[in-house]
């Protein structure tokens, strides 16, 4: 029922074809500019996220801070507590009815028990300040995926087995199989010897540098507190949703309960800033690309006045040429962003295959997304359809008369 | 008479331009006129007298600033545009002096466009008739060429073919021989005369020739915005 519109349209198209070519191609390189950027900051955040989180739990539930306590209640057995055991080590009391209090409340997926603390390691010449992580190697696992992390050796922890940190193993001119002493770092500990399994590389140097895994009850009565524990990691459906998880979890118990997010806050301001880079950056190419596209259809309406005052004269009404130039704005939207389309997509691998990092490898992977395409596509048809409303207008209010004398 | 049987009826024409502005001036004097079924009308007069005003004026192309136009039994006064756009589709061709061809389309499309915009779908009957079309108007064989590989008498068959192919009540010619030789002028009127005959067709033909003419029906003489004569042929 718009066939005569879209004839038209397609014909003064053609017809104006090195005009319609140049804001083809402007709508192109506009869409391609959007998709490509789109597709680099998604992939370069959660690139960012993956890493970051990949090492740490979502969100992690702690004993109170002494400080905080003395602050907000002088007095209290919590002073006594710290007084009569010095040790920097504290525990989280019942801490099996509070994981699965935890595990209870909506959002999280998986509750992990830790016992950590400081301790020293030794080989040989070498000696590193590192930390350890006690932990019940299954539920750990859920929350941050050491399988995937896993450089050398076996994911596993027997008793008098441990897992180190890649860097560390370097550190210490260790390979797996061969042993390390673990010490408390005071003059009269003789230390204790374990195996190493395997590596993990954690995807963050320092984190590499000082980590120790080792089971739960080895860790508990290596730092002096059997059967306890020092934190409890969870990981939520939803990361970005962490924040709000936290707050529910903190109310279950009288934990200091920090998400990842809150850790991690100047990461995510970033991440913010770039998304709304990213989001000027559209609006701007949109405007830029819709400014384009109206100029070029004002100019093709003083170009086809006597044309439209023809087709009014046969019969064409003000209505079919408000669509004719409507339908010129989306057509022009809808190729250059399809073309666009096309172009990101060979950008985008060009990327992958051509730039690389300090390493060799990739930078990171970027995957266009049909949705983004999707996004674009329709996007730009609006816009185009949007820019054509004020030429499309003068063209249907135009006098046949006066029209077909122009 | 029945009423009909006109295919036009003006009563007290008035038109004035810049209206409300110091230039106001008016073209259009109060014109009565009546067009019946079939008439083959001259309308004559010297240049600036305001023909092409009145012909757009019938043509539904521009409002009377007073008066009532009739065409083919619809009073036209206070239609809205998509009314009156529809009326001039359906009763109305034109042809004019400039040709006035879409020069993206070829002369088939030109025949053909005013059934696409009336959103008739293009089928093997409606092209075969549009071909009969450029075939009665002496283009058979040059359809497909686009209105700039036509010489000047062509293009204005094939407007003419263009204000056929709706089988219009009346149609509307503003010097449609303006800028042709004498020999193609003469052919352009037999042409016209033609589908006056056979198809019953009422024209009104603006033209400064005396003698094309002095072969029509009837001379209706407009002179600064007025009827001055009006003379019809002695049957034979
Ligand atoms: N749009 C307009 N605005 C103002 N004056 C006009 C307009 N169109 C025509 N005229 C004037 O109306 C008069 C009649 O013009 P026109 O109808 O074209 O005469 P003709 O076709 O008989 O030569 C002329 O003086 C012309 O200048
Ligand atoms: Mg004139």
């Amino acid at each position: 029922m718009m066939r005569f519109e879209l004839q038209i349209a397609l014909r003064f198209l053609r017809e104006g074809r090195a005009q319609s070519a140049l804001i083809v191609g402007g709508v192109m390189v506009g869409v391609a500019v959007v998709v490509f950027i789109s597709a680099l900051v998604a992939g370069l955040q959660s690139n960012t996220i993956r890493r970051t989180l990949g090492a740490q739990a979502h969100i992690v539930a702690k004993p109170i801070e002494p400080m905080a306590r003395v602050q907000i209640d002088a007095g209290d057995a919590g002073i006594a507590r710290v007084q009569t055991a010095p040790r920097k080590v504290r525990s989280i009391d019942n801490w099996q009815q509070v994981m699965a209090a935890f595990e209870a409340v909506p959002g999280v997926v998986a509750a992990s028990p830790m016992a950590s603390g400081p301790a020293i390691a030794l080989r040989g010449e070498g000696r590193n300040a590192v930390t350890l992580f006690g932990v019940d190697l299954a539920r750990y696992d859920r929350i941050v995926d050491l399988r995937d992390k896993l450089t050398s050796g076996t994911l596993r922890l027997e008793p008098g087995d441990v897992l180190v940190g890649a860097e560390l193993a370097r550190d210490l001119g260790a390979d797996v199989g061969e042993r390390i002493t673990l010490t408390d770092g005071t003059a009269n500990s003789t230390g204790e010897r374990f195996q190493i399994v395997g590596m993990i590389d954690p995807g963050n140097r320092d984190l590499s540098r000082r980590s120790v895994y080792l089971p739960l009850h080895v860790a508990q009565n290596f730092l002096g507190v059997p059967g306890g524990v020092t934190s409890i990691d969870l990981r939520v459906r939803d990361v970005f949703a962490a924040d709000a998880v936290a707050a529910r979890v903190a109310r279950v118990a009288p934990l200091t309960v920090e998400s990842w997010m809150l850790t991690n806050n100047q990461l995510l301001s970033a991440l913010n800033a770039q998304s709304m880079a990213t989001g000027m950056i559209r609006v701007f190419v949109s405007i830029v690309v819709m400014l384009g596209i109206a100029s070029v259809l004002v100019v093709a309406v003083v170009q086809k006045t006597r044309e439209i005052g023809i087709l009014r004269a046969m019969g064409a009404s003000r209505g079919q040429m408000l669509r004719v130039f409507l339908l010129q704005g989306g057509l022009v939207g809808l190729l250059g962003s399809v073309l666009g389309a096309l172009l990101s997509a060979v950008l985008i691998f060009g990327f992958s295959h051509f730039v690389h990092g300090a390493d060799g490898n990739p930078l990171f992977p970027i995957t266009l997304t049909l949705p983004l395409l999707g996004y674009a596509c329709i996007t730009a048809t609006l816009c185009g359809m949007l820019a054509a409303i004020a030429p499309a207008r003068r063209a249907a209010r135009l006098d046949p008369a006066r029209a077909m004398r122009a | 008479m029945n009423a009909s049987a006109d295919v036009l009826r003006l009563s007290g024409i008035r038109k004035s331009y810049n209206v409300g502005t110091p230039v106001e001036a008016e073209i259009l004097h109060g014109i009565d006129l009546r067009i019946t079924r079939g008439e083959f009308t001259a309308l004559i007069g010297p240049s600036g007298s305001g023909k092409s005003t009145l012909l757009n004026i019938i043509g539904l192309l521009e409002a009377p600033t007073s008066g009532e136009v009739d065409i083919a039994g619809h009073r036209v006064s206070h239609h809205d545009d998509d009314t009156l756009t529809r009326l001039r589709s359906q009763t109305l061709g034109f042809v004019f002096q400039f040709h006035h061809l879409l020069p993206a389309f070829s002369a088939l499309e030109n025949v053909l466009m005013p059934q696409i915009i009336a959103g008739h779908r293009v089928t093997a009957a409606l092209q075969r008739e549009a071909l009969a079309l450029l075939d009665a108007v002496g283009l058979g064989g040059a359809e497909h060429k686009k209105p700039a590989e036509l010489s000047g008498g062509m293009q204005q068959r094939v407007a003419i073919a263009r204000a056929l192919s709706i089988r219009p009540a009346l149609v509307l010619a503003d010097e449609p021989t303006g800028n042709l030789d004498t020999k193609t002028a003469a052919d352009i009127f037999t042409l016209l005369r033609a589908f006056n005959r056979d198809f019953g067709t009422s024209f009104l033909i603006v033209t400064h020739d005396p003698r094309l003419a002095a072969t029509c029906d009837r001379r209706v003489t407009l002179a600064d915005g007025q009827i001055v004569s009006d003379e019809r042929t002695a049957p034979m």
